[in-house]
């Protein structure tokens, strides 16, 4: 049996969904002349700063191209959904963004993306742009810890993206922006939960099967499988599996800071969301740790999947200052 | 001797479209099993943007170089994702080899056929036995290499190759996937062909008719 959608023609969803993001924030937003599938902010790219170009498949929104915007990323690159972007809309990123100080190319730790993204690294190359590559790599549940550079990237992409976006809105040197990319990925740490699967406009069949008593923790946000699947627990029960896991890693001492991001995968709605966040909360609260800031809503998701990811990013004094930079985007704003 | 000539890529791109298409659904199917469904997608959506990038061409004044370019960059800007880069990267090496010519006899026909495998393992850094398109490509770049030189002229060693792409394609099912999205799934891989491998050997065979049925 086939989804329902609210769509034309599957195979026009992306673009069609571009017109209506053009049209709902034009103030922000602007596509490249020939170029449709690349995304510039109106007020970023400027002479002498780092320019930042982030990217990825469709389906996630607002992720990539809701955080383009003056003080976050400069450009993204959109492609089909779940499907990195091809190189041709990545380079053309690249050249809005370049102030002649070079590129930074931030985006999530997949396959496909990493060999669209390399191919426009070189192209750009050849246009004399320099491109340095920062992966994404947050999600604690992907891979053991010793093997980190083999994590993906996803909702943590949010504080890494903000920390590199406040970097080089600071003109900051190339090295430091580098530098504070990587360092904010290292300090972010996402763990999700799947309760129901998403449908692809193009195929409208769901993407896995999961029972109707189950969920799956660590799922990916494309339903990767994820660590363990068992019966629908409670929300406290369920954030407390996916904080054991972030805090272990994360291991925060007593007066440190955080930010949190609790995050839908797409359908479970703001009520479930903070309820999760009452319980990060209080856990928070019991090895007192502060947190700094919280954002609560749909910052990564995964078309109309139901689950939730919860995101820590452990601050200290450079971080929080990167997270606190101003930043007004199309669909987030901050500072 | 067979002699492929501009001309004849072009119809082997309009043939690998066909192929695609009428393959789409199966290939789908396979790619929900471990993946997210839309490999027969993007391969049609690729296929179909090379067939029309190479029809557009004059066929008398352009060199297979150039062809082989023009279908690389339509299908790599058609498709993006995993396979754009890979597809691409094989005809882009398939045109370097034959750079300069204006008509492809067998071996260099062959040759544009092994870059292409190289192009795609270059790109995508699998080896074999890791349950990918790399599965079917190189046991048949090694067929084609080895028929060739057997003197089985180009419509047997393209003969080879699609043999052995469909019993390399055959072998992903006993394989756990360690790259890409479905190395994710670990051992819940086993048991189900990897559909980068069964949509390998629709190009290859689609190639075998075209250019030499």
């Amino acid at each position: 049996m086939q989804t329902k959608k609210i769509i034309n023609d599957g195979n026009r969803a992306v673009d069609e969904m571009l017109e209506g993001i053009l049209a709902a924030h034009p103030r922000h937003l602007k596509s490249v002349d020939g170029s449709p599938r690349s995304i510039i902010a109106r007020d970023g790219p400027r002479r002498g700063k780092i320019g930042l170009v982030i990217g990825g498949g469709s389906g996630h929104e607002p992720s990539f191209l809701g955080f383009v915007g003056k003080g976050l990323a400069d450009a993204a690159a959109i492609g089909n959904v779940f499907a990195s972007p091809p190189p041709d809309p990545i380079l053309e990123c690249a050249k809005a963004a370049d102030g002649g100080a070079g590129v930074l190319f931030m985006y999530g730790n997949y396959a496909g993306d990493v060999m669209n993204f390399d191919m426009a690294a070189e192209m750009a190359g050849m246009d004399d742009i320099e491109v340095r590559t920062v992966l994404s790599t947050d999600d604690v549940a992907s891979a053991p810890v010793g093997d980190r550079h083999k994590r993906r990237g996803v909702a943590g992409n949010f504080f890494i993206f903000k920390a590199a976006g406040a970097a080089c809105d600071r003109m900051l040197s190339f090295d430091e922006c580098e530098r504070i990319a990587r360092k904010a990925n290292d300090q972010t740490f996402t763990m999700g939960v799947a309760l129901a699967p998403c449908s692809l406009p193009q195929t409208r069949r769901p993407n896995f099967e999961i029972g109707p008593d189950e969920m799956e923790i660590g799922m990916g946000i494309h339903g990767e499988p994820g660590i363990a699947r068992g019966k629908l627990k409670t929300a406290d029960e369920i954030t407390d599996e996916m904080l054991d896991r972030i805090l272990a890693e994360m291991a925060p001492t007593r007066g440190e800071k955080v930010a949190v991001l609790v995050n839908s995968l797409g359908s479970t709605p703001l009520m479930e969301l903070y309820i999760m966040n009452r319980r990060v909360k209080q856990r928070l609260d019991d090895i007192g740790v502060s947190i700094h800031a919280s954002w609560v809503g749909n910052y990564c998701t995964s078309l109309e999947m139901a689950g939730a990811s919860i995101t820590l990013h452990h601050l200290d004094e450079e971080l929080q200052t990167m997270l606190d930079h101003p930043c007004d985007c199309a669909m987030f704003r901050a500072g | 001797m067979t002699t492929i000539d501009t001309a004849h890529l072009a119809a082997m791109f309009a043939a690998i479209a066909d192929a695609m298409s009428a393959d789409r659904d199966r290939l789908c199917s396979l790619d929900g099993v471990i993946g997210d469904a839309d490999h027969g997608i993007a391969m049609e959506l690729g296929f179909s943007a090379a067939r029309d990038a190479v029809a557009a061409l004059d066929a008398g004044t352009t060199e297979p170089t150039t062809l082989l370019n023009t279908a690389a960059r339509s299908f790599l800007n058609a498709v993006g994702a995993s396979s754009g880069p890979l597809y691409a990267t094989a005809f882009m090496r398939g045109a370097a080899v034959v750079k300069g010519k204006t008509t492809l006899d067998e071996a260099d026909t062959v040759a544009m056929f092994q870059a292409m495998a190289k192009g795609i393992q270059d790109r995508g850094k699998a080896e074999t036995g890791e349950k990918t398109m790399m599965d079917a490509w190189a046991p048949a770049a090694t067929a084609a290499g080895e028929a060739l030189a057997a003197g089985t002229g180009l419509a047997g060693s393209l003969a080879a190759a699609a043999e052995a792409a469909k019993a390399g394609a055959e072998a992903t099912k006993a394989m756990i996937a360690t790259k890409g999205r479905a190395a994710r799934l670990g051992e819940r891989s086993l048991g189900h062909m990897d559909p980068g491998a069964a949509s390998a050997v629709t190009v290859i065979e689609a190639m075998r008719i075209a250019l030499t049925g």
